[in-house]
């Protein structure tokens, strides 16, 4: 597998889209730093554009990924390699890229600020690793959804669709409900609801400590429990972990069924 | 060598293998016969564990390929379509094959075998489909495996580098290795198999030698024997 | 004149002539008690008391004007009886001594220090552990309480009591005290024309200061930390708030200001930080909010019902989660020239003055404040999309509530 990996990194890392991913988190970085001049306004920014744009460019490269080297992973089949190992090298492939892409692209402008002096490098820190989280999570998801299409264009349609529902459509349904049943008591609802959703999940987990103070405004055990103390984190960080996993355990075994 | 039993296989609700037996105990040529869809690709790439079958065992030197991915380090093979990386160069290709599959030094003779130096930097993405498949040739001959599959291989190649190839399967041959090809040019099956066996309708239709074909259907020419046997089958 | 001036003269004269310092020490000493020690001082003289551990309560003084002082470790135990001192005197000096273990009660008012109907009085350097209250002040004026540390062990507000409790009580300055886990930090119930400064209130069950119905104080340069809720600020008029701070005042009712009903305060150069709500208004008029900061709030603002005109001018509004929360109508309150860390806007002119116009109330604090849940979608992408919509064309929040004249940089003062 460390071959694979070693391999689909290699070949990445030459495919001009790193460097345009990377280019874009560099500018995106020194914009929002040296325009804005204010770290803390920043990382808020900088929230956004994680929680939106990182699922969406891990779910479009994995599609593409997956799709551009069909002929390299039928080469690969033919050798005494096991089938989990392919893909799960190219998984982490493009996972490992696009996260390297994501730390350097942001950590360089925001260090060269001075960051290390800021009492912002623990929301920045954790806003990168919550983007890690992310890019593992949706290039997963990008996977499954490519193993199980043939076809190019349904396959992009449908992972771009996918994104979209849990970006958006997820957050608006979500609302209509809590707001259809706000006559009933609905923390623990609400709470699992963002669990089920992975860019919810590092919404709530950012929130944590952006927001913490208006969070501890409701009222409700089960929200001061989750909020108040470091369950909610806890829970948050296993909850990612547990959507990491689920995706790349259905790869390999949609892998392992699946006719080339 | 190879030893399968009751082979099935359906893509959707097509079925393509309907209860393939097929054992191959002995070194030589072996030709996969049959029309375009009988599914003589799907037997290869059952045997190399790319397609998984519905139904049915597939042995490759008395192990069962299902419990481990190792025995491939006993089969050479051919694809049918030279489809490679695109952005990597020829010589990395290499290098990359070697280090996933083990070492070897054929390569560099094979290489000179087909004139492939002037290309060895260039990408795979810039190659012409003949020199793609010379490409192809050098990866699979590279290793010493007891088993070899190639997939139509003569696709787009000059009359030099077929002859090359002929010459190369030859020697192969007297190492007492089993080749399995599948090829549309009878001329060349006709020229180098020992034994042909013929697929029709997910089934095995016929195995034996050219002649024992030619008996069967009662025609002297070879093409003409495969011809007949599609024509009373279909007809 | 000469006459006057003699008898001033013969005043100072028979003053230092009579007064005496008296020394309690648990051995050795005039008085190995403080009460007998007081009961034994003539008005003007002083008591000294040697370091040493005292178990005493409710030691009384009346009508004498006594001067009592310690020393480091000097220690009056209670032991869970009563008062520390009970005092009802003019021109009286308690300082430099610790008075512990309050007793609790739920029908008396227990204190280390009662003063009634005292005049001229000064209380400095007390520490009171394990108060139940600290100093309780009634209907007296003219003193000072000051440089004292004041803590209590309450587990909730009902067996708690206040560190510094005014009640009638007129020009009391309370400077540089330290209160904490009690239940109201420092409380003026009828407590007027009073100074309130330096202090620093934390873990306070309730309130870190809390006025009732007490108009022209003026508090500065506090620092209100983790309260229930930092300042309460009820039934008041004119109360000047200057240079404080409220921070980490975290819970469901919680504050940096509470204001209530009160009319013509002013507040400035206040900083509000990482409070659940900055200031929650409701009922107040004509209040002045000039150069404050909010910072990581999660509401900056929280007005109710019943707010007239009130001005709120170049504050700071820095990355709350919500800037404002509005109910009713506009009422004649003013926005204007504020810095809002959320604004996008442009300036062509560079005036320093946004070109467009800023609108602090978002849709989904509407409804946050309707669904409470719905907190947890704060900051999706889909509750932008809305609020964008509910910005280029407001349905629900106030047409002409916006602040016409954003600044573009942080105000600094």
């Amino acid at each position: 597998m460390l071959k694979i990996l070693k391999y689909s990194f290699y070949d990445l890392m030459r495919s001009s889209w790193s460097y345009v991913y990377l280019g874009f988190y560099l500018l995106l970085g020194i914009v929002l730093l040296f325009l804005n001049n204010d770290l803390s306004k920043a990382v808020i920014t900088l929230m956004n554009v994680i929680i939106v744009l990182v699922p969406l460019i891990g779910t479009i490269f994995g599609v593409m990924y997956y799709y551009n080297s069909k002929e390299f992973t039928e080469l690969l089949l033919a050798q005494p390699l096991k089938r989990s190992s392919i893909f799960l090298g190219q998984y982490l492939g493009v996972a490992i890229s696009l996260s390297m892409s994501l730390i350097i692209g942001l950590g360089l402008p925001f260090i060269a600020y001075g960051l290390f002096k800021s009492s912002a490098i623990w929301d920045f820190s954790l806003l990168l690793i919550v983007g890690v989280f992310l890019t593992f999570i949706f290039s997963a998801l990008a996977f499954n959804i490519a193993l199980s299409h043939e076809n190019k264009i349904k396959g992009f349609g449908y992972a771009i669709l996918m994104w979209l529902f849990l970006a958006i459509i997820y957050d608006g349904l979500f609302l209509m409900s809590l707001i259809i049943f706000e006559d009933y008591p609905l923390d623990k609802v609400s709470l699992i609801g963002t669990m089920l959703n992975p860019i919810d999940l590092s919404r709530t987990l950012i929130l944590l400590k952006l927001d913490i103070s208006a969070l501890l405004g409701y009222t409700g055990a089960v929200f001061k429990q989750f909020f108040g103390t470091s369950f909610g984190l806890i829970i948050s960080f296993v909850m990612l972990l547990v959507w990491v996993i689920l995706p790349v355990f259905r790869i390999v075994f949609k892998s392992r069924k699946k006719d080339f | 060598m190879v030893e399968i039993k009751d082979l099935h296989k359906s893509f959707s609700k097509n079925n393509v293998l309907n209860g393939v037996d097929l054992n191959i105990n002995k070194g030589g040529i072996f030709a996969v016969l049959g029309p375009n869809g009988s599914g003589k690709t799907t037997i290869i790439k059952s045997i190399l564990g790319m397609v998984i079958p519905n139904k049915g065992s597939i042995k490759v030197f008395d192990s069962d390929i299902k419990k481990s991915s190792d025995y491939r380090h006993k089969i050479d093979y051919m694809p049918q379509i030279a489809n490679f990386p695109s952005n990597l160069k020829v010589i990395e290709l290499i290098k990359m094959i070697k280090d996933l599959r083990g070492a070897t030094d054929k390569d560099q003779m094979l290489i000179e075998t087909f004139k492939l130096e002037p290309f060895l930097n260039k990408k795979l993405g810039t190659l012409s489909g003949g020199t793609k498949q010379k490409v192809n040739i050098v990866l699979t001959f590279m290793f010493d495996s007891p088993i070899i599959i190639l997939d139509e291989p003569t696709t787009g190649l000059d009359p030099i580098s077929l002859i090359r190839l002929k010459e190369l399967i030859a020697t192969e041959k007297q190492k007492g290795k089993a080749i399995l090809i599948t090829s549309h040019i009878m001329s060349f099956v006709e020229e180098v198999a020992d034994e042909i066996v013929f697929i029709l309708e997910g089934k095995i239709y016929f195995r034996g030698s050219i002649k024992a074909l030619q008996e069967k259907t009662k025609e002297k020419d070879f093409e003409h024997a495969i011809a007949n046997i599609l024509i009373e089958n279909h007809a | 004149m000469k006459i006057r001036f003699s008898i001033i003269i013969f005043i100072i004269t028979t003053y230092f002539a009579t007064a005496e310092t008296k020394t309690v020490c648990e051995a050795g000493c005039d008085f190995n008690s403080i009460q007998t020690a007081v009961d034994s001082s003539e008005s003007g003289d002083k008591i000294f008391i040697k370091a040493g551990i005292y178990n005493e309560s409710n030691i009384v003084i009346y009508k004498k004007s006594l001067h009592i002082s310690g020393e480091n470790g000097t220690i009056i135990d209670t032991e869970n009886n009563g008062y520390g001192f009970s005092v009802e005197a003019t021109d009286i000096v308690i300082k430099n001594l610790t008075i512990k273990n309050i007793k609790i009660s739920y029908t008396k008012e227990y204190a280390g220090i009662l003063l009634f109907k005292s005049y001229d009085f000064v209380i400095e350097n007390i520490t009171v552990d394990n108060a139940f209250f600290g100093f309780l002040i009634q209907k007296s004026k003219d003193g000072i309480v000051k440089n004292n540390i004041i803590s209590g062990q309450g587990k909730a507000e009902a067996d708690s009591g206040n560190a510094i409790h005014l009640w009638h009580c007129e020009n009391v300055k309370i400077t540089n005290n330290d209160v904490r886990r009690m239940r109201d930090g420092i409380y003026l119930e009828f407590g007027n024309s009073s100074y309130i400064a330096n202090n620093y209130s934390t873990e306070n069950m309730r309130y870190g200061l809390h006025f009732m119905f007490s108009n022209d104080n003026t508090y500065e340069k506090n620092i209100f930390e983790a309260n229930g809720a930092g300042v309460a600020v009820m039934f008041s008029k004119r109360i000047k708030m200057f240079n404080n701070t409220f921070k980490r005042n975290w819970g469901t009712a919680s504050y940096g200001i509470l204001l209530k009903e009160i009319n013509d305060a002013e507040l400035k150069h206040n900083v509000f930080e990482d409070n659940t709500i900055g200031i929650n208004a409701d009922g107040t008029n004509r209040i002045t909010y000039f150069e404050n900061t909010f910072k990581n709030n999660g509401y900056a603002i929280k007005v109710h019902g019943a707010c007239y005109d009130n001005i709120y001018s170049r504050n700071n509004f820095l990355y709350n989660s919500f800037d404002l929360s509005y109910s009713g109508k506009l009422n004649s309150n003013k926005f204007e020239n504020n810095y809002w860390s959320n604004y996008t806007g442009y300036d062509l002119n560079k005036d320093n003055i946004g070109d467009t116009p800023y609108r602090p109330v978002k849709l989904f604090s509407y409804l946050v404040n309707r669904t409470p849940e719905s907190i947890v979608l704060l900051r999706s992408l889909f509750i932008d999309i809305i609020d964008f919509s509910e910005k280029v064309s407001p349905v629900f929040t106030p047409e002409n509530l916006i602040d016409n004249q954003p600044l573009m940089t942080q105000v600094e003062w």
